[in-house]
């Protein structure tokens, strides 16, 4: 049974913790007593229904006071078929920082649209973050269908209109689904009210959806998370190198080069949980060995001597601000890359990414929260990295304020 | 593959996570309580170290209230693995800050132990304490990060919370801050039996089902009859075969009954489980909706 991380952008108003909370609810995911909690909080903070689904995903005082999503959530389930992780994230555009960090994770996005209003400025918004964080699956969930009487005429325009608006996101994959999350339409169980809609309802279509890698990871990946040295009487000379092969796999004699000095050597031996393999997959955990002893800390790759990404002090970079204090280049900051940390400053600023259209303004001079920048940013080391849109492991990094330790930023590398 | 496999991606994110812990602190922790949960913790860190020693000592806040078998269970284990393990005392902490012990029926000292951890953090200057807690149990443990930074008196600030992206988990904290990491937070209670089983790890017998003396409580909880649980006339003991599904104090865990003999048996049960595992047998979350939310401000972990 596989894993299928997705995320689901909105507020309550959207109906996207109905939707959840449906999806949860229909597949038995739900246990009694939690249900109890709810009915018996519903009647005193509760909206509208019986149960209000809502306060099953809103798990901060503060949401359940205000009704709205602030931070990610992270809800399970799981079918027959396959397991679910939803990161459940705010939809205003003053959240887009928790919306940007729910995403980053995940395989598949779900856009609901309003059946109502179409396409508007959060639809948008979202598939545009989507687009950016290079989402391999969208799906629009074309929600409140009853509020339409099931109109197919009305379901076609907002396919027809969100096809011409996402041309430009270059997404890879898109589908569509009409819904009622309130009714149960389409969401667990095929609807009998819009049988014109020849597709899978929801459920059946996550289940089932086969979930497509980055089109580069076939190129193997690693770096260095932890050095093992025992340094015992029987393992005097072992010197391992721990970490996770980010992508594509490593094999027994193959040649490799450390970055970012650029030294060559051949792996010795691969070790997964203490036990000798000729060759490890993507994502397994091992520890790597090498036949030369080379100076090898924290941080470091080691990748094929013939798929070398590329090791740079300045790369351009798409950018989401998230700290509340904005920042003017040349500013001293922390750039880290999975388990790689280097000194770095923002150059320059090259433009910024207006969030509804997409199109490239020009910049005022500093970066705000929630500001989607492109930038030249420069680094004390060299970063060893892929594009991102080749490689999302590779290619993703974080800022860290040196003076708060906050994360300030999320970007990903042209 | 068996990377697709969905125990497989959890565990390698499990292993990835410890690993960042030892890359990135001086002085991480484990806390160990002789739970399921902590006891797969332990069973990463061999997968993430081994052939090397742990980079962290085990730690357990002993409440005194513990069963018997979970103490048993810890103290072979640490022996077995020849690792570390420092266990600090809660009634030691009673007794030197002069604070009120748990009272009534069933006297908790679920608030106690936030003292005796808060101590031991700073005893040892602690950077990372590496927890089993999972986002599944709780409402407000769902919206808590996998690295979750605590200030000097131990508090989570929800609203605070540094985003966390991707695999990319920053730890870095000013001196007298720690870090709360929980490896295991995206695993739900029967990916953790599922992993039991697949792994084979051994565990405390209290979670088979066994027979025992238990008070009847008005809400059809079934408590542990022990010297510290004051029983009344009025109460109704039954002897039951039951089990438990969460191993925490005995004074505020309730068994439940059961006739899983087996890890297959318990994984059987929790398919067809009705209730969840916090609601089945916790009566500390039973105060209030947010009462984690409010533990976990105060330094709970």
């Amino acid at each position: 049974m596989d894993l299928l991380r997705f995320f689901t952008a909105g507020n309550v108003d959207d109906g996207k913790s109905t939707l959840i909370g449906r999806l949860l609810y229909d597949s038995n995911s739900i246990s009694t007593d939690i249900i109890e909690t709810l009915t018996r909080q519903s009647k005193t903070t509760g909206t509208n229904t019986e149960i209000d689904l809502a306060l099953l995903t809103d798990g901060l005082r503060a949401e359940r006071e205000q009704g709205i999503t602030i931070d990610v959530a992270y809800k399970y389930f799981s079918t027959d078929k396959r397991k679910f992780i939803i990161a459940d994230t705010p939809g205003h555009i003053q959240y887009t920082r928790n919306m940007f960090t729910g995403a980053s994770n995940a395989n598949l996005a779900i856009i609901l649209v309003d059946a109502r209003n179409g396409i508007t400025d959060q639809t948008k918004r979202h598939s545009i973050i989507s687009a950016i964080l290079g989402i391999p699956h969208i799906l629009v969930c074309i929600n409140k269908m009853d509020l339409v009487d099931y109109s197919e005429d009305k379901y076609k325009q907002i396919e027809k209109d969100y096809l011409t608006f996402s041309k430009q996101l270059n997404l890879k994959d898109i589908s569509f689904i009409p819904a009622s999350a309130l009714a149960g339409d389409n969401v667990v169980t095929k609807s009998d009210k819009m049988t014109w809609y020849k597709g899978k309802p929801l459920l059946e279509f996550l289940e089932t959806i086969e979930i497509a890698e980055t089109k580069q990871t076939n190129i193997s990946r690693f770096q260095v998370q932890y050095v093992i040295r025992p340094q015992t009487d029987e393992l005097h000379d072992y010197r391992g190198f721990a970490g996770r092969v980010v992508s594509g796999s490593y094999k027994k004699g193959q040649k490799v080069t450390v970055l970012p000095s650029g030294i060559e050597t051949t792996i010795d031996k691969i070790e997964v949980n203490q036990k000798e393999v000729e060759e490890a997959e993507t994502n397994t955990p091992v520890v790597l060995h090498l036949k030369d002893d080379v100076d090898i800390s924290r941080g470091n790759s080691i990748v094929p001597s013939e798929y070398l990404p590329k090791t740079e002090k300045e790369v351009t970079a798409t950018i989401c601000w998230m700290d509340n204090a904005s920042y003017i280049p040349g500013q001293k900051i922390l750039l880290q890359q999975n388990s790689f940390r280097t000194k770095a400053l923002v150059k320059e600023i090259i433009g910024k990414i207006d969030i509804h259209s997409f199109t490239q303004l020009e910049s005022d001079g500093t970066i705000k929260l929630n500001d989607i920048c492109k930038i030249l940013i420069k680094t004390a080391e060299p970063i060893t990295f892929d594009s991102y849109l080749d490689n999302r492991n590779s290619g993703a990094f974080i800022l860290i304020n040196e003076n708060t330790n906050n994360t300030i930023a999320a970007g990903t590398i042209d | 593959m068996k990377n697709k496999d969905y125990l497989y991606e959890l565990e390698a994110e499990a292993i990835y996570i410890l690993r960042e812990v030892a890359g990135q602190f001086d002085r991480p922790a484990l806390l160990f309580s002789g739970g399921k949960d902590s006891i797969c913790l332990v069973h990463l860190a061999l997968k993430a170290f081994r052939p090397g020693k742990f980079p962290f000592p085990l730690v357990h806040v002993d409440t005194g209230h513990n069963f018997e078998e979970a103490i048993t269970y810890r103290d072979n284990l640490a022996k077995k693995l020849d690792e570390k393990l420092i266990v600090r005392y809660v009634a030691d902490t009673i007794k030197a800050k002069k604070l009120q012990d748990g009272k009534g029926k069933f006297p908790s000292r679920n608030g106690l132990q936030t003292y005796t951890l808060l101590d031991v953090i700073e005893e040892f200057e602690f950077d990372a304490c590496i927890g089993g807690a999972r986002r599944d149990e709780e409402k407000a443990r769902a919206k808590e990060r996998i690295f979750s930074v605590r200030d000097e008196f131990g508090q989570w600030d929800p609203k605070m919370q540094r985003p966390e992206l991707w695999n990319i988990y920053n730890g870095k904290i000013n001196k007298g801050e720690n870090v709360r990491v929980f490896p295991i937070s995206n695993w739900t209670e029967l990916d953790v039996w599922n992993y039991i089983k697949r792994e084979k790890i051994e565990l405390p017998s209290i979670y088979f089902t066994h027979e025992r003396e238990c008070i009847l409580t008005e809400n059809g909880q079934l408590m542990n009859t022990n010297e510290f649980v004051t029983i009344e006339e009025k109460d109704v003991i039954v002897k039951k075969k039951v089990r438990y599904r969460t191993v925490g104090d005995m004074t505020c865990t309730a068994a439940i009954e059961s006739e899983a003999y087996t890890v297959d048996d318990i994984i059987k049960e929790l398919k067809e489980a009705k209730i969840s595992e916090r609601g089945a047998t916790r009566m500390d979350d039973r105060v209030s909706e947010a009462a984690m939310e409010d533990r976990k401000k105060g330094g709970y972990f």
